[in-house]
């Protein structure tokens, strides 16, 4: 979760940082997280804010490099790239980029801003970074929508299309920036449902 | 007959009971397969849309003005483009097909939005400070989708995808596991896109246009020419399309949509792997999904952008896959130019079109054979060859990759 | 000459959002694509537009780009090249 300069994993607040800009505070983060990723500088906010909290939301996990891992084979069998899927969403797309690249139109297109005007860039750092291959998808929705999110990664599981995913919302324009990621297994601590999504989403922290 | 136990690998067949498009080659499916069938592309140099790189970078642009358009989809002018081209294809692919009491939904993808009017506006903008998606009414990919299922009166269920090139044919798989699942007993997927300036600048400064119409497939390709259009279909419940007691008489459904896939590259931002890994894994799966093997494919529609990068990779994973024998196969956009989010479901129709008459398509402007492949593109239109399921492929920016099946009824 | 190599050293990491880089980091002759400073297709791009931003000097095709950016040296050389008057 990551929101208004708070950024909480699994229910603890990790860290407080006060920025100006949507950029400044995510590059604060990333270098508070001590994480060695160059790349990172030249993606545009809604890519760096999916990258950090996956990175945050992976952390610990086997999940967090499949590229080495063999196809899976049965439950108990290491997870490998095409297992993993990514579902992600949000109301604004792409348009905070939209807007930064279209101002340099004016005078010389950016190609680097260019490449960020698609909402789904961000999955693709995603996997690049993890090495998922499997079934991904961006969606746009007037709001945060637990329901359709839910429904849609259970039908992959249902499917025997993925074994892990990592699903939620990511959201920037402007200063303001809005992430809820969850990691979805086949057995973990918390039951996969709307309301839960819900409830996590509404309330990040646990007391 | 020999249909094979579960020729839909597990699930309820899906059928598709319509089909709709306007591009820059006809305004729709009719119109669509006779210039296919005459070798007429909509290449060429740009008309209505108003740029600085206008004399220099052809485009396949619907030949009609937004009124015209307008007039065509019964919404008003001043509606983004985007809107205006779905409506008309989305309208085209129902015609004729009775939902009266059945739960209908819409899922559509584009990548433009409303962005013709919005590039419009923006300059004025800019001297002001904040800024909401919502404020510029229409301009986000939500709206186009909304927009359109009112002019369908569809309320059940409208989502919006917007995953670049490949947005469409995930829209149609999408709508497919919401029948089989159920939720749904008709549902129209697709997409659309309009030129705009925002997307031309853009790809050309990615330098991957071609200033000449494109050759797709070809050693000696340049790039890819921008298109627009819509295409969707509609899917249905085999409940539907094949009623107890029906007569033989009367239209049937076109198709089934026997197989799916989407797989993420997990290489670059905008290139693809040297290997096609992605678009390997997109076909292969579709293939398991439908329970056939290479050798049952009859046509394969590329995704065939002209780049030099899509060419060659995504050849190379048809090679890995169908060696050492192949289907004819072709990239459509040397007709309709890179529709963007309305390419996967533009490509779907004419997939569909092409069951129902055995169609091949050329592969137009094609001269020299890509080094490291050891096919080659159909070059010629034919009728009547015995194709019984096509394959197509839309491969998106981001690494999002999707291959759809469809197959004869 | 040395003027337009450290200039361009800045120029570099400015465009193309290298934040963890100082001029001092780049070698003259270091190779700046593939190893070296890892820089991609998009990078590339980016530095056309600083040619041309810069410099006033547009790269006729992409093709030519690998020669021309191979390193900061060969950047440079291009430049005065072609510099207009």
């Amino acid at each position: 979760m990551v929101r208004r300069g708070r950024v909480y994993k699994d229910g603890a607040l990790r860290h407080e940082v006060h920025a100006r800009t949507a950029r400044a505070f995510l590059e604060e983060v990333y270098a508070a997280e001590t994480i060695s990723y160059p790349k990172f500088y030249k993606m545009d906010p809604l890519s760096q804010l999916g990258f950090l909290a996956t990175e945050l939301l992976l952390e610990g996990t086997p999940l967090a490099d499949v590229r080495g891992a063999a196809p899976g084979i049965g439950a108990s069998a290491a997870l490998g790239p095409e297992d993993v899927g990514v579902i992600l969403a949000n109301t604004n797309a792409s348009l905070d980029t939209d807007v930064r690249y279209y101002r340099t139109v004016a005078e010389m297109p950016s190609p680097a801003l260019f490449v960020y005007t698609l909402p789904n860039i961000v999955i693709g750092e995603i996997c690049i970074r993890h090495g998922f291959k499997g079934e991904n998808a961006f969606f746009v929705f007037k709001a945060f929508h637990a329901t359709f999110i839910t429904q849609y990664v259970q039908g992959l599981f249902a499917a025997g299309l993925v074994k892990a995913c990592v699903c939620g919302w990511v959201e920037v324009l402007d200063n303001d920036y809005d992430a809820a990621l969850f990691l979805v297994e086949e057995t973990g601590t918390t039951p996969f449902t709307a309301e839960n999504l819900k409830k996590i989403y509404d309330r990040p922290w646990t007391n | 007959m020999g249909a094979p136990a579960n020729p839909s690998g597990g699930g309820a067949p899906v059928y598709i009971a319509g089909v709709g498009v306007i591009s820059s080659i006809g305004d729709d499916s009719a119109a669509s397969l006779d210039a296919l069938s005459n070798g007429r592309a909509g290449i060429g140099p740009m008309r209505l849309l108003r740029s600085a790189h206008r004399d220099e970078l052809p485009v396949a642009e619907v030949p009609h003005t937004n009124a015209e358009l307008a007039s065509m989809a019964g919404l008003q002018a001043t509606l983004p483009r985007t809107a205006l081209l779905s409506a008309i294809a989305a309208r085209e692919a129902l015609r004729g097909i009775d939902t009266k009491g059945l739960r209908v939904g819409l899922i559509s993808a584009n990548t433009v939005g409303g962005m013709d009017l919005t590039e419009d506006f923006y300059p004025g903008f800019f001297k002001g400070g904040r800024y909401r998606l919502r404020d510029v009414v229409h301009h986000e990919c939500g709206a186009i989708t909304e927009l359109v299922a009112d002019r369908l009166g569809i309320h059940h269920h409208v989502s919006t995808i917007s995953t670049a090139c490949s947005s469409s044919a995930n829209a149609i798989f999408m709508g497919a596991r919401l029948i089989r699942q159920g939720h749904l007993d008709v549902v129209v997927a697709g997409g659309a896109d309009a030129l705009s300036r925002f997307t031309l600048n853009g790809f050309n400064t990615l330098m991957i246009l071609d200033k000449e119409p494109c050759h797709p497939m070809d050693e000696n390709r340049k790039g890819l020419n921008l298109g627009e259009g819509a295409g969707y279909v509609v899917l249905v419940s085999e409940r539907l399309a094949r009623p107890a007691g029906s007569s033989a008489s009367g239209s049937g459904p076109l198709a089934r949509l026997t197989g799916w896939c989407n797989a993420n590259d997990a290489y670059h931002q905008t290139a693809s792997s040297p290997e096609g890994t992605g678009s390997y894994l997109a076909m292969k799966g579709a293939l398991a999904k439908a329970g056939l093997s290479p050798s049952d494919i009859g046509y394969i529609n590329l995704h065939g952008t002209g780049t030099q990068n899509n060419d060659i990779a995504e050849g190379t994973a048809v090679k890995t896959l169908f060696d050492p024998v192949y289907p004819p196969l072709s990239s459509t956009k040397s007709f309709t130019g890179h529709t963007l989010g309305g390419s996967g479901g533009i490509e779907a129709v004419f997939s569909v079109l092409s069951l129902q008459g055995g169609y091949i398509y050329p592969n137009l402007r094609w001269h020299t054979p890509m080094k490291g492949l050891p096919f080659v593109p159909a070059i010629g239109f034919v009728r009547g060859a015995p194709v019984r399921h096509v394959l197509s492929n839309s491969f998106g920016f981001g690494g999002n990759c999707t291959s759809l099946i469809f197959s004869h009824v | 000459m040395d003027q337009l190599m450290a200039d361009l050293k800045r120029q570099i990491i400015a465009q193309l959002n290298l934040k963890d880089l100082k001029p001092e980091d780049i070698g003259d002759d270091q190779p700046l694509f593939v190893e070296g400073l890892g820089l991609d297709s998009i990078d590339a791009l980016e530095l056309i537009v600083l040619l041309q931003q810069e410099y006033k000097i547009r790269l006729a095709s992409a093709d030519d780009g690998p020669k021309v950016f191979r390193t900061v040296r060969t950047m440079a050389e291009y430049i005065k090249e072609h510099q207009p008057a």
